[in-house]
């Protein structure tokens, strides 16, 4: 199989790496660029903890080939936080308590930046629908979903 | 938020309570928290495990020779790489038969050879390569029908114990438990009404988000060291080194974060085998289960097959209670149908009471622990048929169920009696609970349901340093699985008189604290927070010894009060307090440093009890069911960092929607598993749900210092009874399997619709009308009983009088212990089969057991 | 494995022609990635067609809606033209998936995937909906109902891909409506779906309607008689209870681990008439 040298955008950072053509995008992030903070639960696009943001849209990165980000600016949960500070999200989920074991928190978060940027004032039934596609099985969600209205009125005000 | 207590002394806590932020949070927000398969060592080689296609078929023949010759392929392991070390303990044999497979594979899924390689794609082709001789033999799947004659036997070892005679014949029975106390048949004479039904559920998958993996590096002298995700990495040490021949000094196995577990995590898969193949390359392995892998060959929990009888007197007191429960535990000993059978009734004040159950073997996976094992499908069993007869004798549900509860005194139909608990507590809350008065809507229906879990102390060591700039290094060895760091340093604080960001916990390595029982049975906030707790009162001891030494007065002169140290009253002299990091900065000074220990097994884990209430609607169109509104009351003893509490209750309960609804193993014909993904096996997606109400109650547990009871697991327990209640109010009439998936539920509504006579008046005499589905149930139940009876020979007749007595007596004797402390259910330990009165009066089996899937202790 | 990324459609349909093993067409990737992922494909050749102009754009024409192969459920969801003309359409494709899997899937893969609990399908077969196909031997145009032949299998040749679906214009006093029963709330294959087209005349009655089912039978079916149940009617009870009963009728379903046949019958029916009141209060009916 020959290698592929893609060239790209990581959390702002120029990037190029070479990959096999039938590697995903999750792979090269986690195995060739030691960004382990998109997690892979499934690898089927089914529980959305790899989930990144390509050219500012949200998307499960199992479900992306690596040699498809050539040229494409991608978004990690790496690259949340502003140097020192958090995130808004990233506070309130640690206030709120919306994470116990932490595995699906990073793909939520990711998720979650995405919908605010699209509705920065959504209802609960929006966000519970907006975060449908992240699974988590130690909150029964509750608790994600009022961090992420508390984060929501955070970046409203500032 | 209400607090309860029953109890007039009240401790006043100042750190306990608080909701901080937990010291692992900002890693597990930014990315940079280490789980199972983030990390890599120089070298690493890729493992990858070839699996049985079938459910069950002989191995005649494993050819690993062309795998072997493939470039990059670095090293081939079979069961030939696996020989039997574990000297006659049934139980770890299991497991070495479980991670890979011997004479046969037992399901499909199970392990038969593994391959390192330098990259996946080599692996994968290796897999390929390798030829497996199968002869397929008929299989079973299905409780029910692995219990008949002529079923096809998995083990020909399996003679059913806990009969008199032993069977002479194998069956996939392993073994018949009883539990109860009274007359049973007398109780149900003298019973005005007596309801009984039979009722199945459905295997479920803990679903972790995280696949299991593990990094394993073991080198030519022997020495070894495992990174894992496991909620017991001292477990995962005893057991890899047992079965590979290995010193237990000689690895040293470090737990990620561990990205949830539910129980699933407690026992091994992959890690003997990553071991093997390490050992066999001389290189560092990595191997990483794919979600497919995660369904088929670790452990959900057991399907089940129950019947229960209630009777009951018209003025609402239950007479007699009586149950068979009949769970499939996979391919091996050790479904959790002992623990169903001992918390069935464990809600009731019982004159009569009996539980019988099965332990089944079939052509599935090995179960593993599933938070709570065994219980909630009891309690779904029994708390339909409370419901149902609550209706039938024309009282509230709840008010049956305050008529009949258990209470301090109340001897549990398991055996002991109880000290204070939360049950009657968590029902009245609950009748005062806005939820409870609220008015409901078209289509909709309201369930309760009370629930209990036993919980669990166990061996536990703790290690707390003092630094010299007075902040405190804590070192535990339970995995943290959903906040405990958090609770630790509370504890910690909160008995040091220190802030809460003055301590940091960690979850040491198996090479830097003594021995510690796995994170189950919700036992770590209780007992590595009660060794927390003492480690720190040792310190405090430590610390006035040293402000003692450096006033020059006796050490029994000093008190320890609000972080400092001081003069235990004007006698021992005039000396301004000393602070804890005063002290600490002259500990070089004044003997070197200053360390609390405490290592112990943990007694006195207080059990725990739970209400929930939920509404259900009903699309009667389509049986669609919406989860509307959902409150769970829980008795938490007392809440260490209340948020966390109310996650598990919240997480415990939407496990249980999942369960209830839609959650399911599906077999095909050909004994494959159909929906190993998460596609297919539906866990509750946000969409789904309402917010989870919480109430925490704290009736304290006097076995721990703060009152914490455990209060992970008990959140499950109650779900699935109290969603079927108020899906059958909703649907009008009575679902008696899980899940209740839209098909069910409609296929239920269209039989009553047919059963229904054409202008029968609507409402609770339609209702009546609609029963006729689940009385159905119980005709072939009574034929399942019949054939049972044949196929299981003796087992039918059970445990003689006098053992059943004896056994009794024996549980009844330890009242704070409500669990034993070791399990007990291998033959190689003396005990399956033994009645329990013979070792000593211990329950037979034991959390332990269930929990970690059998993982090796010493006999009793 | 090799992995292409040409720059026309021309360029694309050459290289599927060409390629001696198996080659398989990249648009979102959310279903072949998956089938790569599980081992049920094992490509010698992805052609990505992204980077093609024409599969990434909406256009509109005198004639309705182009819709490029590789334009995300997202990207429908944004475009207010096309959901004011076809929200039945926009929404069935916007319930493929997660929000991950919109910001990725098309309606033309999932048209190609030819499963049949495909939701966009049922709807795009109510709109009267074509493919425009290219290949080798160069374009063809065919009604979406004809691509699907069997699961998994489509009427395709060796070469030929879509480049676009073109939807027809709204016609005056018309509505769509596509609804689906999932035993969740999201993330979950259709177990049935409906599509429901209807158009009006002044009185409110129902002068041309295509109802087409999902997840039934081995390909989305267009149900004729479902339709002239509507036709002529006011789409009042009298006509709803012979569309569901036409309906029911169609189905040719299966057992599995979604759903049971009678299940999937009874509530085709149900869906329909569901689906048939939105489609008519969208047309202007009340």
């Amino acid at each position: 199989m020959s290698a592929i040298h893609v060239r790209t955008t990581i959390n702002g950072d120029a990037v190029e790496y070479v990959c096999d053509a039938d590697e995903t995008l999750l792979d090269v992030l986690r195995n060739r660029l030691g960004l382990t903070g998109a997690k892979e639960g499934c690898s089927t696009g089914d529980c959305g903890a790899c989930s990144v943001t390509i050219d500012g849209r949200l998307t499960c990165s199992c479900l992306v080939l690596g040699a498809e980000a050539d040229g494409a600016e991608i978004g990690t949960i790496e690259g949340m936080a502003d140097g020192e500070d958090l995130h808004p999200l990233q506070r309130r989920f640690l206030e709120h308590a919306a994470l116990q074991c932490g595995i699906c928190t990073p793909g939520i978060l990711v998720a979650a930046k995405a919908l605010l940027e699209h509705n920065p004032k959504p209802t609960e039934t929006e966000i519970r629908f907006g975060l449908a596609g992240n699974l988590c099985r130690c909150t029964g969600y509750d608790k994600i979903v009022r961090a992420v209205m508390a984060a929501a009125d955070d970046m409203r005000r500032a | 938020m209400p607090l309860d207590s029953t109890l007039p002394n009240k401790r006043e806590f100042s750190v306990v309570g608080t909701r901080p932020n937990r010291p692992d949070g900002v890693d597990k927000v930014t990315g940079r928290a280490r789980f199972g398969a983030d990390a890599s060592a120089p070298g690493m080689l890729v493992g990858r495990i070839l699996r049985s296609p079938h459910a069950h078929a002989r191995i005649k023949k494993i050819d690993t020779s062309k795998a072997e010759k493939l470039a990059g392929v670095k090293a081939v392991v079979t069961r030939a790489d696996f020989p039997d070390q574990t000297n006659g303990d049934a139980a770890l044999f299991d497991i070495l038969y479980n991670i890979m497979a011997r004479e046969k594979a037992l399901y499909e899924g199970h392990a038969v050879a593994a391959v390192a390689a330098a990259d996946a794609h080599t692996a994968r082709e290796a897999l390929k390569l390798i030829k497996v001789d199968y002869e397929v033999l008929p299989h079973v799947t299905d409780v029910d029908e692995a219990m008949k004659p002529g079923a096809p036997v998995l083990h020909s070892t399996i003679f059913t114990d806990g009969i008199e005679p032993k069977p002479k014949k194998p069956s996939n029975i392993t073994r018949r438990y009883e539990f109860g106390h009274g007359d049973v048949a007398a109780g149900f004479k003298r019973a005005d009404i007596i309801v009984e039904r039979s009722f199945k559920t459905e295997a479920t998958h803990q679903g972790y988000i995280e696949p299991h993996a593990c990094l394993a590096n073991v080198g030519p002298d022997g020495q070894g060291e495992l990174w894992v995700c496991t909620q017991g990495h001292f477990m995962v040490r005893d057991t890899c080194a047992r079965l590979l021949g290995m010193d237990i000094s000689k690895l040293r196995v470090t737990a990620s974060e561990i990205g949830g577990g539910f129980g699933g995590k407690t026992t091994v898969f992959i890690e003997p085998v990553a071991l093997a193949l390490s050992r066999k390359a001389n290189r560092p392995v990595k191997m990483v289960m794919s979600r497919e892998e995660v369904f088929k060959a670790t452990g959900p929990t057991a399907s089940t097959s129950i019947d229960v009888k209630i009777g009951v007197r018209k003025d609402g007191r239950i007479t007699a209670a009586d149950a068979t429960l009949r769970y499939q535990g996979g391919a091996f000993a050790g479904s959790p149908v002992e623990f169903g059978a001992m918390s069935a009734f464990a809600c009731y004040d019982l004159e009569n009471v009996r539980a019988i159950g099965y332990d089944v073997v079939t052509n599935r996976p090995k179960q593993a622990a599933y938070r709570a094992p065994g219980a909630p499908m009891a309690a779904f069993a029994v708390e339909s048929v409370i419901e149902e007869l609550a209706k039938k004798v024309g009282m509230a549900p709840i008010d049956f169920r305050i008529k009949n509860a258990a209470r301090e005194g109340t001897r549990s139909s398991y055996g002991p009696t109880y000290g204070p608990i939360g049950l009657l507590p968590t029902l009245e809350k609950a009748k005062q609970h806005p939820h409870f008065k609220a008015p409901i809507g078209r289509n909709q229906g309201r369930g309760m349901a009370c629930g209990f879990w036993f919980n669990f102390g166990g061996q536990t060591c703790v290690s707390l340093n003092l630094n010299n700039d007075g902040t405190v290094a804590l070192s535990v060895g339970t995995p943290d699985i959903g906040g405990s760091r958090a609770s630790m340093c509370l504890m910690a604080a909160e008995e040091l008189g220190i802030p809460y960001d003055k301590v940091r916990a960690v979850v040491a390595d198996t090479s830097s604290l003594g021995y510690n029982d796995v994170t189950d049975g919700s036992r770590t906030t209780f007992a590595t927070g009660m060794a927390t707790i003492l480690a720190a009162r040792d310190a405090i001891k430590k610390l006035t010894a040293r402000a003692a030494q450096i006033w020059g007065i006796p050490a029994e002169a000093v008190t320890w009060e609000k972080g400092s140290a001081k003069p235990a009253g004007s006698n021992a002299g005039n000396f301004p307090p000393l602070s804890l990091a005063e002290i600490a900065a002259q500990a070089g000074a004044t003997g070197g440093p200053i360390a609390g220990h405490h290592e112990y097994s943990a007694d006195g884990a207080g059990v725990s009890f739970a209400t929930h209430i939920v509404d259900a609607e009903v699309d009667p169109e389509t049986g669609a069911t919406k989860i509307v509104r959902y409150t769970v009351l829980q008795d938490a003893g007392k809440a260490v960092h209340p948020s966390y509490v109310e996650g598990q209750f919240q997480g415990g309960a939407v496990q249980g929607i999942g369960w209830a609804l839609n959650e399911e193993y599906i077999y095909g014909k050909d004994g494959r598993l159909q929906n190993a993904g998460f596609l297919d096996y539906r866990i509750p997606v946000c969409s789904d749900l309402p917010m989870i109400d919480t109430v925490i109650l704290e009736i304290p547990n006097p076995g721990h210092p703060y009152g914490v009871r455990g209060v992970g697991e008990t959140s499950i327990v109650p779900p699935l009874a109290a969603i079927a209640n108020a899906v059958s109010a909703a649907a009008g009439v009575r679902l008696t399997s899980l899940p209740m998936s839209p098909p069910t539920i409609l296929a239920a509504l269209d039989r009553t619709m047919a059963a229904e006579e054409p202008g029968t008046p609507a409402g609770e005499s339609s209702r009546m009308g609609l029963a006729v589905a689940p009385y159905r149930r119980q005709g072939r139940a009574g034929d399942r009983r019949r054939q049972r009876a044949r196929a299981a020979g003796p087992a039918g007749r059970g445990l003689s009088r006098p053992q059943a007595a004896a056994r009794a007596r024996c549980l009844g004797r330890d009242r704070r212990r409500h669990l034993p402390r070791r399990p007990a259910r291998a033959p190689a330990q003396g005990q399956r089969g033994v009645p329990a009165a013979a070792h000593g009066g211990r329950v037979s089996s034991a959390i332990r057991a269930a929990c970690a899937g059998g993982s090796p202790h010493p006999p009793c | 494995m090799r992995f292409e990324r040409p720059e026309t459609i021309k360029q694309a349909a050459q290289m599927l022609a060409g390629e001696k093993g198996k080659a398989f067409i990249l648009a979102g990737g959310t279903d072949l990635l998956v089938r790569m992922r599980t081992g049920f494909v094992e490509p010698d050749l992805i052609v990505d067609i992204k980077r093609i102009a024409a599969t990434r754009a909406i256009e509109t024409t005198a004639s309705g809606f182009r819709i490029g192969a590789a334009v995300t459920g997202a990207e429908l969801g944004e475009h207010a033209k096309l959901k004011k003309a076809w929200p039945g359409v926009v929404e069935a494709a916007n319930l493929i998936g997660s929000k991950q899997v919109q910001g990725r899937c098309t309606m033309t893969g999932n048209l190609c995937n030819a499963s049949p609990a495909a939701d966009s399908v049922p709807a795009l077969v109510a709109a009267g909906a074509k493919a425009v196909i290219v290949g080798p031997k160069g374009k063809r145009t065919v009604p979406v109902e004809q691509v699907p032949m069997a699961p998994g299998r489509t009427s395709l040749k060796k070469g030929e891909l879509i480049e676009s679906i073109l939807l027809p214009k709204r016609p005056a006093r018309s509505g769509d409506a596509y609804l689906r029963f999932i035993p969740r709330t999201e993330m979950d294959i259709a177990v049935v779906g409906v599509g429901v087209s209807v158009t009006l005349d002044a009185k409110g009655v129902c002068t041309d309607a295509r109802v087409s089912l999902g997840a039934v039978a081995p390909t989305v079916l267009l149900v004729p008689a479902a339709a002239k149940a509507l036709i002529g009617t006011k789409v009042d009870k009298a006509a709803l209870d012979a569309l569901a009963a036409a309906c029911s009728a169609a189905c040719r379903p299966i057992d599995d681990k979604r759903g049971t046949r009678e299940f999937r019958v009874k509530v085709a029916g149900v869906l329909a008439r569901r689906a048939a009141e939105i489609a008519r209060k969208r047309a202007g009916g009340k």
